[in-house]
């Protein structure tokens, strides 16, 4: 009854992608965005038996959350920032676990996924970065509201490219959704890609200011039909961020997009995943849900800041048999 | 694997949960086990093997229970209950709630040994079973606190037998025990052969919680021990299980004046109409189909979608089914654990193996031994062995359907009547659908849900009562009315000098809002008291009564007039009586010999009480502990058939009519067998009051005949008798045929008029609608 195994593609897959072909994107087809569905309390229902059903223990649990570590975009996204407090950043993004605790993991390449960054840092964080697989993304487009002046949202995409950025989190105009204004949706992500050129683009949905998950679902199809590479939650400042059943509804629609288009496109929740059980939950829906690709960091990311500091106690309780504490372990 | 190939596979490991304190309770008991009566276990005798399906492992030896052994248990319940009774409601509920806290303190090892025994994952005996049942004991502590205030004229049945399924062993028993003790009733319970583990953990239990001896009775073995159970001499008989076994126990119980409740089988729809949430509807039949493997008595087994989405949701639920886990139960990741005994498993397989249709098993591992695949069954028609079957199995069967009504008509093309799920984003079809599908709860946009304070139970051949509310409660009590027993009343001889009438009259049936001669021709004469011929009363024979069931069908629509019409009715009937009252009231004068003044003023006064309770016997939302709204509606039976008193010609047939059709029942009646020239005179009351054609049928004749055509038959849905003939054994037993509802009198009195919640109680169907919210 043991589990067939699936060798995947190596980890060392970040972007740019090189195993799926990139999201061209499709036609606004709102027939389709229209028959749309989410049933709230039966996907509450089956968010909330999730972790009831899941559960890995011991090598597992300890490969599983050094699979979390590399999915990672270890992110700063506060006032105040400093070129200091990014390259801090940085170095723990390439040696995000204790060198010892690595090795007697067997992993000691393991990096995060990528640094994610306002676009005033990212020349810092390239340069930080330098020799390592490690890109940095940067949160666009008058991030966290979408509400500067469009040519102002679209020029900041341009110069966080020039910057160094391969990856772009744009935020989307949540009144277009609000007011189903599909066609708007559509167009403003179908340009922001254009602007992003070879950078990959994920669509922040801000899921918490959609108000139903009727609308995020609506939401994530036509960011998906416009050319998103990824879809991601939140901005990490709305009141709510990822939770699972936002979740369960944006990777549905994410195997409905790949169902009809053949397309693989990735997910990122953000905000509010702090702890290693979360992380082993999202990864068990993703694997559950999606399947295997989308355990890689080029189809999945955690955003998040403080999930790193709980996955390398957890992992040096596995070590040691002991559990740990939070000094034990450098500072991002 | 090392920790690097693991990173790069990614696959779930074995996540144990640990059996050591299930093992350790194991031994101590030695691994084998007495009964648990009288407060004690007793010493282990000959017995039987319990193994863990999973492994093949036995787990221990219990007795088989002999006759003695349930003879022994039912008198030492009987001795206990009358200070069980004597308990003020408050003390009852204390040890309730003492019971409840216990099984959450004892929650992992009851879980454990649970799975250990019937194979189930351990997922569901931790997070779904032994949760429901600390509830069960929870809400019922609240029901024995209040029932002595609010239930003052009902009192416990007495001691209650109680034989429950291996499929949710300690659920099962807590359904039975929780609302038996609340009652005031004390118990006798048989586990089943496979699973009789949690019983008795819980029987050791329940001396942690002070219940005193004899209260709780635990006799442990096979069929034959149930059978024995039947047989005793209980008040009550509560039973879960299989339909055939039920309709066995109707039989055995036939004439015995026992109560009998039966939670049985169930072929249960699964519609989803093509503006439901796809992903979310297919996750439902996880729940649905693939809980418990299956053996589930109100599993989602007959899939039912809309033919415009059937090739995306099959090719979609296929992907789904090949990501389910199956293996060793005792893992905290797994999905589908083992079927509870290789003969239950081969019984599923060759069931598959002999279907038509497209077959297809889940692609995903399957572990050795008593374990089956999640399977889905394409391409079936209605007439299909398997749309029809139940296959108490993790396999589902699936058609379409191309319209709503399309999708009634399939679902409630069964013999079954258990549970329905129904997934529409769309809620004005969602109310629609819900009040027609035929079944005792109706999921819309989930299933399998279940709580303490919701009615769950079956119409048609999936049982009678519910089990669970104040509606559960009520099959545990009965009213404090003592009857005595009925003497036959026979109807005046044939005086050796006739004096015959003035002008003939000619009674005949009434079918469909005709007199109809009856089929046989033949009638017999109706004498008074002093020798007048009366009249002719038609003798109905088994083809009238069949025209007049089939005339009660056709008047169906009945049920979806408002209930403020059918009120007008009544009242329009009362003041139609009310304008004859003096002619009836001759009639029944010379028709008994007694003045008849009181009794048509009575009848009056019924036609008036029951088109007042036409528009208030209402239904209820259940606080149920999840974000939904549980609705009890009360539903009409359907056609109910009635064998009136005979002492009363009028007030008789009035005190059953009126209430089942003010709840929207059709009826079949056999009047006054004596004295049956009452009810042929009030067809000129019905047919002036607006009453649609088939509403009401009346078919005179013998009881002793007719009782059998009617018993038997399998288009009614409910029988009840107050006749004076000996003819309640019959019923009971002739009515497994269909397991329709039965109300008798046992030969017993019956005071007019009836308890008008007990007649409005049997004139209905509280048919649970669980509609989750939330957007």
């Amino acid at each position: 009854m043991r589990e067939s195994v699936t060798t995947l593609t190596p980890a060392k897959t970040q972007l740019p992608q090189v195993t799926h072909t990139r999201n061209p994107g499709m036609e606004l087809d709102l027939d389709w965005v229209a028959s749309v569905q989410a049933n709230t309390s039966a996907i509450e229902r089956r968010a909330a038996t999730i972790g009831g059903r899941r559960s890995v223990k011991k090598d597992y649990q300890a490969a599983w959350l050094c699979k979390a570590v590399s999915l990672i975009d270890l992110t700063t996204l506060s006032g105040d920032d400093t070129w200091g407090r990014v390259e801090r950043l940085c170095a723990k993004a390439r040696q995000p676990v204790a060198p010892w605790m690595l090795e007697k993991l067997g992993l000691p390449d393991l990096t995060v996924g990528a640094v994610c960054v306002y676009h005033d840092m990212v020349e810092t964080a390239v340069k930080a970065l330098e020799g390592t697989n490690i890109p940095v993304a940067a949160v666009s487009t008058g991030f966290p509201a979408g509400l500067s002046p469009f040519h102002l949202r679209i020029a900041e995409i341009g110069e966080s490219v020039r910057a160094g950025a391969r990856e772009i989190d744009i935020v989307i105009s949540r009144r277009h959704v609000l007011t189903q204004n599909w066609q708007a949706l559509y167009d403003e992500m179908r340009e922001m890609r254009a602007a992003c050129g070879d950078a990959h683009v994920k669509a922040i949905l801000a899921t918490g200011e959609l108000a139903t998950l009727r609308n995020v679902a609506r939401a994530s199809l036509v960011c998906m039909m416009a050319g998103a590479d990824f879809i991601k939650t939140s901005t990490g400042k709305e009141p709510v961020n990822a939770t699972l059943p936002v979740s369960l509804v944006m990777i549905r629609a994410i195997r409905d997009y790949q169902d009809r288009t053949g397309i693989k496109v990735g997910y990122k929740p953000a905000g509010g995943i702090s702890k290693a059980k979360d992380a082993l939950l999202y990864l068990s829906l993703m694997k559950d849900e999606l399947g295997h690709p989308w355990l890689q960091p080029d189809l999945f990311r955690f955003g998040a800041s403080s999930l790193l500091g709980d996955i390398e106690r957890q992992l040096e309780h596995h070590l040691t048999g002991h559990y740990s504490a939070a000094n034990r372990h450098a500072m991002g | 694997m090392t920790i690097k190939e693991i990173f790069d596979a990614m696959s779930y490991g074995p996540a144990p949960e640990s059996n050591a304190e299930a093992v350790a309770w194991l031994a101590k008991h030695g691994r084998t086990f007495g009964h648990f009566i009288d407060g004690r276990f007793t010493a282990p005798a000959a017995g039987f093997a319990t193994a863990n399906p999973a492994t093949g492992a036995h787990l221990a030896t219990v007795t088989q229970g002999t006759a003695a052994d349930v003879a022994t248990a039912v008198a030492a319940a009987r001795r206990a209950q009358p200070k069980w009774a004597a308990l003020s409601g408050h003390e009852r509920a204390k040890y309730l709630y003492a019971l409840a806290r216990l099984i959450q303190k004892h929650a992992r090892l009851l879980a454990v040994l649970e799975t250990m025994d019937n194979g189930k994952p351990i997922r569901e005996s931790r997070d779904i079973d032994i949760p429901l049942v600390a509830r069960h004991f929870y809400y019922h502590a609240g029901l024995a606190q209040l029932a002595p205030a609010e239930l003052p004229d009902h009192t416990p049945l007495g001691v209650v037998g109680a034989v429950i399924p291996w499929n949710f062993p300690l659920l099962m028993l807590a359904w039975k025990v929780a609302p038996a003790l609340a009652a005031g009733n004390t118990i006798v319970l048989k586990p089943a052969e496979y699973t009789p583990l949690t019983a008795l953990l819980f029987a050791e239990i329940t001396r942690e919680a002070g219940l005193p001896k004899g209260v709780l009775n635990i006799v442990t073995g096979d069929g034959a021990t149930g059978a024995a159970l039947v047989a005793a001499p209980v008040d009550k008989i509560a039973f879960t299980g299989s339909t055939s076994v039920g309709k066995a126990i109707r039989r055995a119980t036939a004439g015995t004046g026992k109560a009998l409740t039966l939670e049985l089988g169930g072929k249960s729809p699964y519609i989803v109409f093509d503006d439901a949430d796809i992903d979310s509807a297919i996750e439902g039949l996880v729940d649905a189909i693939w809980f418990n493997q299956g053996q589930v008595c109100c599993a989602g087994s007959r899939l039912l979608v809309q033919e415009g989405i059937a090739p995306r949701f099959h090719e979609k639920l296929k992907h789904r089914m090949d990501g389910l886990r199956i293996g060793d139960p005792l893992d905290k990741c797994i999905d589908i654990g083992a079927v509870v005994d290789p003969i239950q498993l081969a019984t599923i397989t060759d069931m598959v193996n002999g279907s038509e249709g497209d077959i297809y098993r889940a692609n995903t591992p399957l572990p050795a031994g008593c374990f089956y695949p999640p399977t889905l069954i394409t391409g079936l028609s209605s007439a299909s062995r398997l749309m029809q079957e139940e296959i108490f199995g993790p396999v589902l069967v699936s058609m379409t359907f191309r319209t709503p009504s399309e999708a009634v008509d399939l679902a409630n093309n069964t013999r079954y009547g258990l549970a329905a799920t129904l997934w529409t984003e769309n809620v004005n079809l969602a109310l629609d659908i819900a009040p027609k599908l035929k079944a005792g709860v109706v999921w819309v946009n989930a299933t399998n849900l279940f709580d303490a304070a919701a009615g769950f139970g079956g119409v048609r051949e999936s049982g009678f009562g519910r089990e669970g509310g104040w509606e559960g409660l009520m099959a545990y009590l009965k009213p404090k009315a003592a009857a005595k027993p009925l003497k036959p009343v026979a109807a005046f001889p044939e005086p050796a000098a006739p004096e015959a009438p003035a002008i003939d009259r000619t009674a005949k049936l009434f079918v469909g809002g005709k007199q109809a001669r009856p089929d046989g021709g033949y009638s017999r004469a109706v004498w008074s008291p002093k020798g007048k011929l009366l009249g002719h009363a038609a003798l109905g024979n088994r083809k009238d009564i069949r025209n007049a069931v089939e005339a009660a069908h056709a008047a169906k629509g009945w049920a979806k007039t408002t209930a403020h019409a059918r009120a007008q009715i009544l009242y329009y009937m009362a003041e139609n009586l009310s304008a004859r009252a003096e002619e009836f009231a001759r009639r029944l004068k010379d028709l008994t010999g007694t003045a008849g003044e009181a009794e048509v003023s009575a009848a009056i006064d019924t036609l008036f009480t029951y088109a007042a309770w036409a528009d208030k016997y209402d239904g209820a939302v259940k606080s149920v502990p999840i974000r939904s709204v549980a609705v009890a509606m009360n539903e009409p039976c359907g056609v109910i058939a009635a064998l009136c008193p005979d002492n009363a010609p009028l007030l008789g047939l009035v005190s059953l009519m009126a209430p089942a059709i003010a709840m929207g029942n059709t009826t079949v009646l056999v009047p006054s067998d004596p004295f049956p020239l009452a009810a042929t005179d009030f067809y000129q009351v019905l047919e002036t009051s607006d009453l649609p054609a088939g509403v009401v049928n009346i078919v005179t004749g013998s009881h002793a005949e007719l009782a059998k055509p009617l018993a038997g038959h399998m288009d009614i849905d409910a029988l009840w008798s107050f006749s004076s003939a000996p003819i309640s054994k019959l019923i009971e037993e002739e009515s497994a045929t269909n397991l329709k509802r039965t109300w008798v009198n046992h030969g017993r009195t019956t005071t007019l008029p009836l308890p008008a919640k007990t007649v409005l109680a049997q004139a209905t169907e509280v048919k649970t609608v669980w509609i989750p919210y939330g957007e």
